[in-house]
């Protein structure tokens, strides 16, 4: 009963109206192949939103994910352009350590110089990028110059599903696993919801949030991989303002920007929302610029959503209606 | 009959500001009941009593922020009301709060004219009057500040000035004053004694909360004395002195019983020595031993939180040391606190309790992660079983243990925090206020609670402002004042007169 009136369940319900309404028009878009193709081509906006997610928890935020994603898939593509006998397993590690190594320093400066998120990591986002544009020079890394093994990775099928889509199924669950079973994804909770409290109960409210980035930071490098190893290209602009998109995965999934609530599942949801949209609207032949615009009101709803919900929940004065709940 | 006493005769008869019969309760509280409060031009009322005592709930009353459940207003002998705190300020009445609040970074004229600046052509804000107005204000007080200046670059007392030429900027009739010096210097406090003199001389009306007898006795004409929300005594300063003033504010009060208890203190855990801070306390030295309750009493901002928070670690102190069980022990961070086995329980049960939005066994479990995990994943049935253990034992009133604890009440959270603290099980629990806002039944449950932790053995730290509470548990007390070690009472020593007297610093003979 309780999960019906939750957000995920409304989400989820709205998600199937979607479904719906686009299946009226046009049938073929929900047949198992292409909803999985949807799925695919979603799991790089659900792998940078489950990063964000930990951050926003935290009451912070981290607008470096897209510039974080596309330097160090050009480091990827530059290297692997190099030495193309580097296997790929050596690419990953390496496109995680660099990812976790942004985050980090973003998480350095917000926990030691105390410095607001959205500016720390609105310089860091203008920063990673400039170096991408430093590094290559402003030329694109093109699909003849990487090898075939890292471009065949994320488009090789596993039991039916590309490896992106496994990959993103694996972190979702690890993510969980981590948000909702460990002492870190309940200190993200804790320090979100309500800082001060945190302090008293012994958690370091930085540290915490230096993790929360790392993380993110992370999953954005290993993306950065995938991305550039899927489109087999990297230029300075890939990824360019794809960091709104993510926190609107977050926000329509029910984080709260005020820090401390939300759930993985709503984040999936949320993201796969926006996923639906994109890839159903040129098939009902809508401009791509309405789907901007279809995006961005579908935030207002669910921020307005989330807003009453939390109101709502304020403190109950009555004696009858302490009893009653 | 002179001139003189019959102008006072007149104003004696006619004051400008009567409340009668104000009644105000809160949940499970009655704040105050059936008070009466009459204010007389020219002339300055000090309006005293302990913490709680109903000073606050009358002065929001008078300045629209309250609602009075029942009784009168009367300003001129006009009944009024004040549905928000802008009717009252429209009748004269303004207020100087103890914490300003102004702007930091608006000019001293903004601040002063905010909200009512005067307004030149097409209804923009006329900067030039303004200014002079702020000035004319400003030397009506006596206070020599640049209007242009930003709030910003002006200490603690200037702003003082400014929070008071705004609560003059309008046509005030009524002056309430909220322990204007509490945070004053000695000379700071001489030039607003004069400011009240001046203010006095203009023929309004002054209602000045104050804990420092001294000040009462200085600067007001009339005293009102409230307890537990009652009016106990009202008069001429003329007629009272210091000892009927404290007599009449501690009373003893007849309806709080206190668990009886056996206090057979054992051996020592915590000693503490020479605890300094930079600002806030000094040279504080005591010792707790096992199965003992140690007070903690003084007046709001004696230090005594601050202190707290430094032997949990929260901020760190500039000297001293502890030592547990005989052996020094640093503690720079609350989680090394926890780990020796001293916890804290704070008074802001919203900003340091409870953490909303997270369920009740997840605030409980918050300092026990570690126990509570195998290899690094919690695991949930272990976190439901602490928790329960402990909200059994505090009874409490939920509907189940993932219930979100924004859903409880002020009570029920304060069991929940209670819980989350015992459950690290602690050697030294320090309850900062444990009773603070909550109601009568609540109450003796925590202090029941309370003696039982005594009993089995644990050292208990009780900072509180209630004098019956701080009497009815403890077994030796501390009495702080100004950030410093006043006295140290038990037994004989240990009655409502000795603990007011420490605390507001009033000698011996007084």
């Amino acid at each position: 009963m309780a999960f019906l009136k939750s957000r995920e369940a409304i989400l989820a319900g709205a998600i199937l109206l979607l479904l719906a309404l686009i299946a009226w028009r046009f049938p073929g878009f929900v047949a198992p192949d292409n909803l999985a193709r949807v799925f695919n081509d979603t799991s790089p906006l659900i792998l940078l939103a489950l990063g964000q997610m930990a951050v926003i928890l935290t009451r912070c935020i981290d607008l470096s994910v897209a510039a974080n994603l596309a330097l160090t898939g050009m480091v990827c593509a530059m290297v692997n352009a190099a030495a193309p006998g580097l296997p790929v397993p050596v690419i990953i590690a390496m496109a995680l350590a660099l990812g976790a190594l942004m985050g980090a320093v973003n998480g350095l400066l917000v926990w030691t110089l105390a410095i607001p998120p959205i500016v720390v990591t609105l310089g860091t986002m203008t920063i990673y990028r400039g170096i991408i544009f430093v590094i290559s020079d402003g030329q694109w890394v093109n699909s003849h110059e990487m090898s075939d093994a890292f471009k065949a990775l994320p488009r090789a099928e596993l039991l039916g599903l590309p490896v992106l889509s496994w990959i993103a199924l694996v972190v979702v669950a690890l993510f969980a696993l981590l948000i909702v079973r460990t002492p870190l994804g309940r200190a993200f909770y804790a320090v979100g919801g309500n800082p001060g409290a945190a302090v008293y109960a012994g958690l370091n409210v930085g540290r915490t949030q230096f993790w929360a980035f790392t993380l993110s930071g992370t999953l954005a490098g290993l993306t950065g991989y995938l991305w550039v190893s899927r489109y087999a290209v990297a230029y300075v602009d890939i990824a360019s303002g794809f960091e709104l998109e993510v926190v609107a995965a977050c926000v329509i999934g029910g984080i709260s920007i005020a820090g401390g609530a939300g759930t993985v599942t709503g984040v999936v949801l949320g993201a796969l929302f926006l996923g639906i949209i994109k890839n159903a609207l040129p098939v009902v032949n809508v401009s791509p610029f309405y789907q901007l615009a279809i995006s961005g009101g579908a935030i207002i709803i669910a921020v307005a959503f989330n807003a009453r919900a939390s109101r709502s929940r304020g403190r109950v004065i009555l004696k009858s209606a302490e009893h009653a709940s | 009959m002179n001139m003189q006493a019959v102008e006072a005769a007149t104003r004696e008869s006619a004051p400008v500001l009567t409340l009668e019969g104000i009644t105000k309760t809160f949940p499970g509280v009655r704040a105050l009941s059936e008070v009466g409060l009459d204010l007389y031009p020219g002339q300055v009322t000090a309006l005293v009593g302990e913490n709680g005592a109903g000073k606050s709930t009358i002065v929001k009353i008078l300045t629209g922020i309250y609602q009075p459940d029942g009784g009168r207003i009367r300003l001129d002998g006009q009944d009024v009301h004040f549905p928000t705190a802008q009717h009252a300020t429209t009748a004269g009445i303004t207020a100087i709060h103890q914490e300003t609040v102004l702007f930091d970074e608006l000019s001293v004229a903004e601040n002063i004219f905010l909200g009512h600046a005067p307004r030149g052509r097409f209804g923009l804000i006329d900067t030039a009057r303004m200014q002079r107005d702020a000035r004319a204000l400003l030397e009506r007080i006596g206070a020599r500040l640049d209007p242009a200046l930003p709030l910003k670059e002006l200490g603690i007392a200037n702003r003082h000035l400014v929070a008071i030429a705004r609560a003059l900027s309008v046509e005030a009739r009524v002056v309430v004053m909220d322990e204007p010096t509490a945070a004053l210097s000695q000379k700071e406090i001489e030039e607003l004694y004069e400011l009240v003199e001046r203010l006095k001389a203009e023929g309004r009306a002054i209602l000045f909360i104050s804990h420092k007898f001294d000040e009462i006795f200085r600067i007001a004409d009339r005293y009102t004395v409230f307890r537990d929300g009652e009016l106990v005594g009202h008069g001429a300063m003329a007629d009272v002195d210091e000892s009927e003033l404290v007599r009449l504010m501690v009373g003893r009060s007849v309806d709080q019983i206190f668990p009886q208890r056996v206090s057979a203190p054992g051996p020592e855990v915590l000693r503490v020595e020479g605890y300094s801070h930079p600002t806030e306390f000094d040279d504080i030295s005591f010792t707790l031993r096992r199965g003992e309750i140690l007070g903690f009493y003084g007046l709001v901002g004696a230090g005594r939180s601050e202190l707290m928070q430094a032997l949990f670690g929260v901020t760190r102190p500039s000297r001293g040391a502890v030592h547990l069980d005989d052996a020094p022990h640093a503690i720079r961070t609350p989680a090394d606190a926890i780990e020796a086995g001293i916890v804290y329980v704070p008074e802001d049960r919203g900003l340091q309790g409870a953490v909303r939005g997270l369920p009740i066994f997840q605030n409980v479990t918050l300092p026990s992660l570690r126990e509570t995990s195998r290899r690094g994943f919690l695991r949930m049935a272990e976190e439901f079983a602490l928790t329960r253990r402990y909200t059994d034992r505090l009874e409490l009133r939920a509907a189940a243990l993932d219930q979100d604890v924004a859903e409880l009440s002020g009570g029920n959270q304060q069991k929940v925090v209670i819980a989350k603290w015992l459950a690290t099980k602690p050697r030294v629990i320090i309850l900062d206020e444990p009773t603070k806002g909550i109601d009568i039944g609540s109450k003796a449950a925590v202090h029941a609670f309370m003696a039982e932790l005594a009993a089995e053995g644990l050292a208990v730290i009780m900072v509180s402002s209630e004098i019956p509470e701080i009497l009815g548990m403890s077994d030796r007390v501390i009495v702080m004042r100004e950030g410093r070690m006043a006295a140290e009472l038990e037994g004989e020593a240990l009655t409502p007169e000795t603990l007011v007297r420490h605390a507001a610093g009033i000698g011996e003979g007084g």
